[in-house]
């Protein structure tokens, strides 16, 4: 166990040796203070993915963050990767500047000799931003916590469950009984097995690293990420197209029942069904969870609002009950998740009957 | 409202590495975590279900067992109870004819002791006739002062006063 731990603080030593973070920037213009506080910008800018990890600002209004890699790709250049630190406060690399105002903030842009951005065309993005490295952190825990799992069950063999068995085999279960078996049956729910407990656990941690504010790798809004949810979700759109059987698919191009020349409207409203389900699944775990970090925010906001210590009690309590709230969201959407996906491709896999 | 559009703009990259870590995470887990979990758990509930169907079995193979055992035991009672019967009807019968036997010998003894005595008295008694004959010729011989000849005659005297002596006598 120590091994692991060592090495996830070796990461973190090899992203901050070669990315230079918790340095302070010294060409920060002063005189930060003055600015009104923008309570909207300020829980826009959390939930917002970024190119560097920002951890705070020093009251000289020096900013201290994690420098995360920027790999780009355009077709004059080729490719670039080099560390987000060098595009800070708009300064440009290689042609590249970071966008920090208007339509385009937080975008990578091409500029030219003058540091007109080129508006024409955006490099390919493949930048390591806050997200993905607070997903990468998150995999790694659940990879870890997983695979020492199945090798605790291997070296215990067939037992009672002990240690961290007895926490996370609930949760197996839970899966299995609760949401496989119930929706796609006895015969057919062991081969999505896997797909449905790593999707699951997978949002159930970056949802429970999402809520627990610092140090990175936590607090980073990924499950509120609309291309990671996305993503998500195109996995168990894939995983249902793969699997329709004869069933499903003449169920959407010649569906029984249906006088031929309805066809031409049926087919493209059973497209629209066959979109809609995954991106209901994107939607909803979006929504969810970037709310659920847009109240929390607002809550602390609320202190530098009425710029007072004294509504910190107050906000610290509403903070403490929404954490308590988002905990349970945080089960319940990655279970809602799972749910719907096994009840998609119930849909698709179910027999005719 | 920029800001928000840009959060619900889906960036490549960030696609690209969802999907890159997601498929990562699912395969990893799929091959070493998942199935290793599963079949380890799904043993154990089959384990678990095959012990309470053998313990109920046993529990059912021990009543009957239970109820052979008492039959047995009622069983050894019966024969033990025949046998200790059995027994006692040799014994006393043994006793019995071991006492007849007994009875039979002694009866015997007595039967030749009786006979013998018989014989011993007569052959006394016969003994002490003559002695008491030899006795009473010489008293009278001496009574008479003369020796009174042993003649036939004489002899056949005492004789029959002995035999009348003998009758008066038992």
């Amino acid at each position: 166990m120590k091994t692991h731990y060592l090495t996830a603080l070796l990461f973190i030593f090899l992203i901050s040796g070669i990315y230079s973070p918790l340095k302070a920037d010294e060409d920060k213009p002063g005189g930060h203070e003055a600015k009104e506080f923008n309570a909207s910008e300020f829980i826009l800018d959390h939930i917002a993915d970024s190119h560097e990890w920002h951890i705070l600002t020093t009251k000289e209004g020096k900013s201290v963050a994690i420098y995360l890699p920027v790999i780009l790709y355009s077709k004059e250049k080729g490719l670039s990767v080099f560390s987000s630190k060098k595009l800070s406060h708009g300064h440009v690399h290689n042609g590249y500047r970071l966008e920090e105002e208007g339509d385009l903030k937080g975008r990578i842009v091409n500029v030219d000799e003058t540091g007109r951005a080129d508006e024409a065309g955006f490099p390919l993005d493949l930048s390591v931003t806050k997200a993905v490295a607070a997903m990468f952190f998150s995999a790694l825990i659940g990879l870890w916590l997983f695979l020492s799992l199945s090798r605790s069950y291997k070296k215990t063999g067939v037992s009672h469950p002990r240690g961290m068995q007895s926490f996370l085999e609930p949760i197996i279960l839970f899966v299995r009984d609760e949401i496989a078996i119930p929706n796609i049956g006895h015969h057919k729910y062991e081969r999505f097995m896997p797909y449905l407990l790593s999707v699951f656990f997978f949002i159930l941690i970056n949802n429970i690293m999402g809520l627990i504010p610092f140090p990175p790798p936590f607090g980073a809004n990924v499950t509120g990420n609309i291309a990671v949810t996305m993503t998500l979700a195109l996995f168990t759109f894939v995983i249902i197209q793969f699997n329709g059987n004869r069933t499903y698919w003449r169920h959407i191009f010649a569906t029984p029942g249906v006088p031929l020349w309805l066809l031409p409207i049926m087919i493209p409203v059973e497209i629209i069904g066959i979109i809609a389900k995954p991106f209901a699944l994107m939607v909803r775990l979006f929504a969810n969870i970037t709310a659920g970090h847009i109240i929390v925010l607002s809550l602390v906001a609320l202190v530098f609002i009425f710029k007072s210590v004294a509504v910190s009690p107050v906000s610290i309590l509403f903070v403490l009950f929404m954490n308590s709230l988002e905990l349970l969201v945080a089960f319940l959407q990655s279970y809602v998740f799972t749910l719907l996906s096994a009840l998609f491709i119930s849909l698709a896999v179910q027999e005719h009957h | 409202m920029l800001l928000s559009n840009s959060l619900i703009t889906p960036e490549v990259g960030t696609v690209f590495w969802t999907t890159l870590i997601f498929l990562i995470f699912f395969l990893v887990l799929r091959k070493f975590g998942w199935k290793p979990i599963l079949s380890m758990i799904k043993q154990r509930e089959e384990m678990i279900k095959g012990s309470l169907e053998s313990a109920e079995q046993a529990r059912k193979e021990m009543l009957k067992l239970q109820s052979d055992n008492e039959a047995i035991i009622r069983k050894a009672r019966d024969e033990r109870e025949d046998i200790l019967r059995e027994a006692r009807e040799i014994r006393d019968k043994l006793i019995a004819e071991a006492r007849g036997k007994a009875n039979e010998e002694a009866e015997k003894l007595v039967e030749k002791a009786k006979t013998s005595i018989g014989k011993e008295k007569t052959k006394a008694l016969s003994e002490i006739r003559e002695h008491i004959a030899n006795l009473s010729v010489e008293i009278a011989s001496r009574l008479l002062g003369e020796e009174l000849k042993r003649t036939g005659a004489q002899e056949k005297l005492i004789d029959d006063y002995l035999e009348e002596v003998k009758i008066t006598g038992n």
